[in-house]
């Protein structure tokens, strides 16, 4: 017990290097996800037939293939075309993209939801599309995707361990460098599993937080989204 | 890559193969694993609902790439070893059980309390009402997030290749490192998951359809 | 001249936290009796019917099914299987159809042959008349037709006597009569019943008795006629002679 907290005391300052790649590729990725994932909604939602038509494949696609298989794939693929860019990148161009079509279907659900009669009630009143879009419909949407986008991101959050598989020295490579030095695999795994759960953790509080402080009766704010695939 | 497919093609389905007999054990394994643990969170006493519910937190709280690594590389130094499949299959099954759990959960509390109470009226037992009229009814409605969960796991099996399970992804490395086409090879094997998961949802989508009954309306 | 009753209840309390909704209720049920209670929401009605059955166990009193002492008895589960219960929600499974909900009691707590729970299913339903429908699911059913369902699932088991706690109370109006003439039936065939209800023409023309309760007492029991035309109590007849005015005397 004694030497198992000595070891995890000396592997910490490795760890918590690691932990802080992982946040940043977490960070990374989800922005990369935002950026791409908020245009397909607003393409899913308003655009034409073809551009829907495109945006549903790119959605297909990114939902189908294993992360794993994306991130190999970018890291195969780059080079080949004449890009070398660090695994970093790759990786959060992986974790990312993946994420964008998930969060796309997320925010898409969201603008629909609280479309319809709330656009029309807001048009009544004289507002024009944009007006209605900034003041009536985007401030129910978002509470609506709040809840499950910061579930995403406690899904990125796990997901961006497959980083390791390319190289990139996060929380689990981290963990792997220091076994390779003290054999004692239990105690380290478990340990990097405790600062998994302490981030998931916390981003679950966070949402709680957030609920409690911007709830409104009546627009449902619930956790966890049920990925109708 | 037609020419690899071409060559490979009965390695790649044998993978394929494994993979798919891994996600549909892990899966069902998962139910039934899910079902104990929701139950013991719903209707266990205190020591039983609070440990239960500790441990769906703590699964879903940490990667499955984690466990895998606990459960293959960690156990053996307590003398309990594992062949890579097995390793791979008790982790995605103790971690699809978690969140099988919680789905089942959420659809056990939907089901209304007079039903139970109308269970009881007929002489059953607690337990025989949650046998034969919770369950069968939590059970329909968690149909939608079994299939997707059947989708996820297609996925996450792919994790088994870190640990060399003979996977779809694993023969797809090994035929990749052996004849040194990585992004060819790792296409197929994405073309191969992408069309999979097509035919997984179309099927998800009509068998949903054909075991509906009226009143259980899936909602997605 | 003792006669031996079906059920009794004697002294019976009940209270929801602080609220004492019950406060010593004592009544009996001979075999073939149709009593009815009646009386404003809240006082405890339906608590009554719960307390029985022990879906609600009582806070103290004593219940006697026949010679048993049913609120002590540790085998309820065989007590519930001689008491039917019609829920005002109804109860049904929504998973099965109504075949399969007046057989399930038969096949799983009776340990019914299915062939045999499966005809006595079907005569009872035909004998609420809704044979037509033993293949339906209760979201495909009326109101009216899911609560003889309700009925027929009780009858099934072949019960000592039937609680009915509201048994019309979530329908539509016009759904009513179906429901309470297959009661009236029952009444009619020797059934023992103990109804709570509002439906006043319904309680006058088919019960033994007359049972009116308010704030957790019986203020009077007694036959209909005499609670309608001549009660000993003012607030019997205050309450009674409201109700008729506001939904009339008959039922159809």
């Amino acid at each position: 017990m004694i030497e198992n907290i000595d070891l995890i005391q000396s592997a910490l300052p490795f760890l918590l290097r690691g932990t802080v790649v992982t946040i940043q590729l977490t960070f990374w990725s989800l922005l990369l996800g935002v950026v791409v994932g908020l245009p397909l909604a607003f393409a899913q939602v308003y655009g034409n037939k073809v551009v829907t038509f495109f945006t549903a494949i790119y959605e297909r696609i990114a939902r189908s293939i294993p992360l794993l298989v994306i991130l190999l794939l970018i890291n195969y693929a780059l080079p080949m075309l004449g890009f070398r860019i660090p695994v970093f990148r790759a990786a959060v161009l992986g974790i990312g993209l993946r994420s964008s079509a998930y969060q796309s279907q997320i925010y898409r659900g969201a603008i629909q939801s609280v479309s319809g009669s709330q656009l029309k009630a807001a048009m009544s009143l004289g507002m024009n599309k944009l007006t209605a879009f900034t003041h009536i419909i985007a401030p129910q949407a978002i509470r609506i995707a709040i809840p499950p986008v910061t579930n995403e991101s406690a899904i990125v959050l796990k997901d961006t361990s497959l980083a390791f598989t390319i190289g990139v020295v996060e929380l689990v490579r981290q963990g792997d460098y220091f076994i390779a030095t003290s054999n004692e695999p239990m105690v380290i795994y478990l340990t990097v599993a405790a600062i998994y759960f302490v981030l998931t953790t916390t981003i679950n509080l966070a949402l709680s937080l957030f609920e409690k402080k911007y709830k409104i009766p009546g627009i449902g704010i619930e956790g966890g989204h049920s990925d109708a695939y | 890559m037609l020419d690899i497919f071409l060559d490979f093609y009965p390695l790649l389905f044998r993978g394929l193969g494994v993979t798919l007999l891994i996600t549909l054990i892990s899966c069902t394994s998962g139910t039934i694993l899910g079902i104990f643990l929701s139950l013991g969170k719903i209707y266990g006493n205190k020591l039983v609902s609070r440990t239960v519910t500790a441990f769906i937190a703590i699964i879903r709280g940490t990667p499955l790439l984690v466990q895998l690594f606990i459960i293959y590389y960690g156990l053996p130094a307590y003398g309990i070893r594992f062949a890579p499949i097995t390793a791979a299959v008790i982790s995605f099954i103790i971690n699809s059980g978690a969140y099988q759990a919680e789905y089942l959960r959420g659809s056990i509390q939907s089901v209304s309390s007079g039903q139970l109470k109308a269970a009881l009226s007929l002489g059953m037992t607690k337990w025989m009402g949650i046998i034969h009229v919770v369950l069968p009814q939590a059970l329909r409605r968690v149909i939608p997030a079994w299939t997707n969960e059947f989708i996820y796991m297609i996925k996450y099996s792919s994790l088994a290749y870190v640990i060399g399970a003979k996977e779809l992804m694993t023969e797809g490395k090994l035929i990749a490192s052996r004849n040194f086409q990585f992004f060819n090879v790792y296409m197929v094997v994405a073309l191969i998951y992408l069309v999979v998961i097509i035919i997984f949802v179309h099927l998800f989508n009509k068998f949903e359809k054909k075991v509906a009954i009226p009143g259980f309306d899936f909602e997605r | 001249m003792p006669t031996k009753h079906l059920l009794k209840i004697e002294d019976l309390h009940h209270s929801f936290g602080e609220d004492e909704v019950l406060k010593g209720i004592s009544l009996a049920l001979n075999k073939g009796e149709t009593k009815v209670i009646v009386g404003p929401s809240g006082t405890g009605k339906s608590t009554i019917l719960n307390n029985i059955i022990r879906l609600v166990p009582p806070v103290s009193g004593k219940i006697y099914l026949e010679d048993v002492e049913i609120t002590s008895t540790k085998k309820i589960n065989q007590i519930r299987q001689q008491i039917g219960f019609v829920f005002q929600d109804f109860g049904l499974f929504n998973h099965l159809t109504a075949k399969g909900n007046v057989m399930i009691g038969l096949t799983k707590v009776k340990k019914m042959d299915k062939k045999e729970a499966e005809k006595i299913a079907m005569e009872e339903l035909e004998r609420v008349g809704i044979g037509g429908f033993a293949d339906s699911y209760p979201s495909q059913l009326s109101g009216g037709q899911k609560q003889r369902v309700g009925i027929a699932r009780a009858l099934a088991m072949k019960p000592k006597l039937i609680l009915f706690d509201e048994p019309t109370s979530s329908l539509d109006p016009e759904l009513t009569g179906e429901v309470l003439t297959v009661m009236r039936n029952l009444a009619q065939e020797g059934m023992t019943m103990l109804i709570v209800t509002h439906e006043m023409g319904f309680a006058r023309t088919v019960a033994d008795e007359l049972i009116f309760m308010e704030g957790g007492h019986i203020i009077e029991q007694g036959p209909p006629e005499k609670l309608f035309k001549n009660p000993e109590h003012k607030r019997t007849r205050e309450f009674l002679f409201k109700l008729t005015d506001l939904y009339g005397e008959g039922e159809e």
